[in-house]
């Protein structure tokens, strides 16, 4: 007799378990051995509390009551919870804050869709480091968990959440026609996009500005193909840059200009983690600087967090190449 | 390694030939496809050819780098992570509603039963058309010959996809509704566009020229 479990989630018994918990012992050990100490937030919290840390969250679909009538969600990612978390524990306290996390989340998944509904991710999260400065240390150090795991191709996209707004304003698209277009890019559907930014009539230099910019992606010199009306942007990502290359991490980098991530409380730099092993990112991440005084304590922060069954399937796709490598 | 550094989905069935004119542009060898109907894998020519439905699953799982699909196909499995990168003008064809043509069969049954029944193999882009117009909808899901349902009273009206409207005057069926212009477009993995942008870039401009 069969026992069914939601689609979307599965059990694990010890072979791959035993491989599951090697990993995340190893990219623990990358983030204790920086500084960032472990933390454990509840697997449930009130729907009205994570609420304020993202108004829509795009993906929080699981909901219950407690005895008392309030809604209850599984957290669908561990950054809010964390925000919660600092403003709960550590308000007023001005120095950085280095924290890391091991913890399931949840999402609600479509029958039959194949993706998971119950994934588990290790991250970090730095608050207090402002800039270019933080984001640089947070992508280095998933650079290096993920060398740790043993990968060697890993790539990490670098791009800049507000990075399409700025230059909607700079193009002076009105704003009622925005959202249309920011809907199209979310859904990488770049024909629509050019359909819709043809649809507007705007003058030849910003319609090309619109239409290319979501398509730029490669070294630096894709930094030199766009003018400096969005200025600001380009420049924290060039500093990005540097100070990866400082650590000798440049060639892991990809610019991609066109780049957004799902959730929606990235204020700037975000990134997001591949392996040319595996068809899906690996991870991401990203700058919150609006996050945290939501939570009434403002302080700039960032994070990375890994999907830690992904990393393990690059990890075994990487294996079986070296393998045939040597062979 | 293959013609252009990328592996390709393309579609069997009605944009199959299309196709193959379009990707010898790309330099790709496709007398070995043209007179092989069986062989589903070209790997010298980095070609898989799958059913045109398959096809976004084997580019969002990494199958393939690339893919060609109708935009029918894309509307249906709207939720998949991939790039929508370019129209390629090929394969056009109207995703619509069509009835009998002797009665009026959206106002009566919606009138007086409150629902229409509507068969398709496009569950997802009728139930959203029909609710994004406000009236409801059954959706009765088929696999194929959809223009029998009406005939035969299986539903009221379908929501299906058609070229030159033959099959449907055949039928003794008539479009009521226009739903969405569908045509041939590229699509690419998330993950490729990213760490093979040159080779993808690559493609892209070739096929903006030849189209």
């Amino acid at each position: 007799m069969i026992h069914p479990v939601p689609p979307g989630t599965r059990d694990v018994l010890p072979d791959e378990m035993r491989e599951l918990r090697a990993l995340s012992l190893r990219l623990h050990a990358v983030f204790e051995r920086a500084g960032y100490g472990e933390v454990w937030t509840p697997a449930i919290e009130y729907e009205d509390v994570l609420r304020r840390g993202d108004e829509s969250p795009p993906e929080a679909g699981l909901r219950l009551f407690d005895d008392r009538g309030q809604v209850l969600v599984m957290r669908s990612d561990a950054t809010i919870p964390i925000a919660r978390l600092v403003a709960d524990h550590y308000g007023g306290v001005p120095a950085p804050l280095r924290l890391c996390y091991f913890a399931h989340a949840y999402r609600s998944v479509e029958r039959g869709s194949g993706r998971a509904r119950e994934f588990l991710q290790g991250g970090v999260e730095l608050i207090g480091v402002p800039g270019a400065k933080g984001d640089a240390e947070v992508i280095a150090l998933a650079i290096d968990a993920l060398g740790e795991a043993g990968l060697r191709r890993h790539r990490v996209g670098l791009g800049d959440g507000m990075l399409y707004r700025t230059l909607l304003d700079a193009t002076e698209v009105p704003e009622a026609q925005r959202r249309p277009l920011l809907e199209a890019l979310w859904r990488r559907d770049l024909v629509a996009l050019e359909a819709r930014i043809d649809a507007l009539g705007l003058a030849r230099p910003a319609r090309e500005l619109l239409v290319t910019l979501p398509t730029l992606r490669g070294g630096p010199d894709v930094l030199a193909r766009i003018n400096a009306s969005v200025g600001a942007a380009l420049d924290n990502l060039r500093e990005v840059y540097e100070l990866l290359a400082e650590r000798g991490a440049a060639d892991r980098l990809i610019f991609d200009l066109g780049l957004l991530r799902e959730l929606g409380y990235y204020t700037g730099t975000i990134f997001e983690v591949y392996d040319p092993a595996v068809a899906f990112a690996l991870g991401g991440g990203g700058r919150y600087d609006g996050l945290l005084g939501r939570f009434g304590e403002p302080r700039p922060a960032c994070g990375a967090g890994l999907d830690v069954q992904r990393v393990h399937l690059a990890q075994l796709e990487e294996e079986r190449t070296a393998g045939e490598g040597a062979a | 390694m293959t013609a252009n550094g990328v592996v390709i989905a393309i579609p069997r069935g009605n944009l199959f030939a299309g196709t193959l004119d379009l990707i010898d542009g790309l330099g790709i060898r496709t007398d070995g496809i043209r007179a092989n109907e069986r062989k589903l894998v070209f790997e010298e020519e980095g070609v898989l050819t799958v059913r045109p439905s398959d096809v976004p699953t084997y580019v969002e799982q990494g199958a393939a780098d690339l893919g060609i699909t109708g935009k029918d196909v894309l509307l249906e499995q709207r939720d998949r992570e991939i790039y929508e990168l370019l129209d390629l003008a090929y394969g056009h064809c109207r995703m619509i509603v069509a009835a009998r043509a002797d009665a009026d069969p959206l106002g009566e049954p919606l009138r007086r039963r409150g629902v229409v029944r509507v068969a398709t193999k496009y569950p997802r882009v009728a139930a959203e058309h029909f609710a994004a117009t406000g009236r409801q909808a059954e959706i009765v899901e088929v696999k194929g010959s959809v223009e029998l349902a009406p005939v035969t009273g299986l539903a009221d009206a379908i929501v299906d996809l058609t070229a030159t409207g033959r099959t449907l005057e055949e039928n003794g069926l008539v479009e009521r509704e226009l739903i969405a212009e569908c045509t041939a477009r590229l699509i690419a993995n998330p993950v490729a566009h990213k760490l093979k942008a040159m080779e993808i870039d690559g493609v892209v401009a070739r096929l903006r020229e030849l189209k």
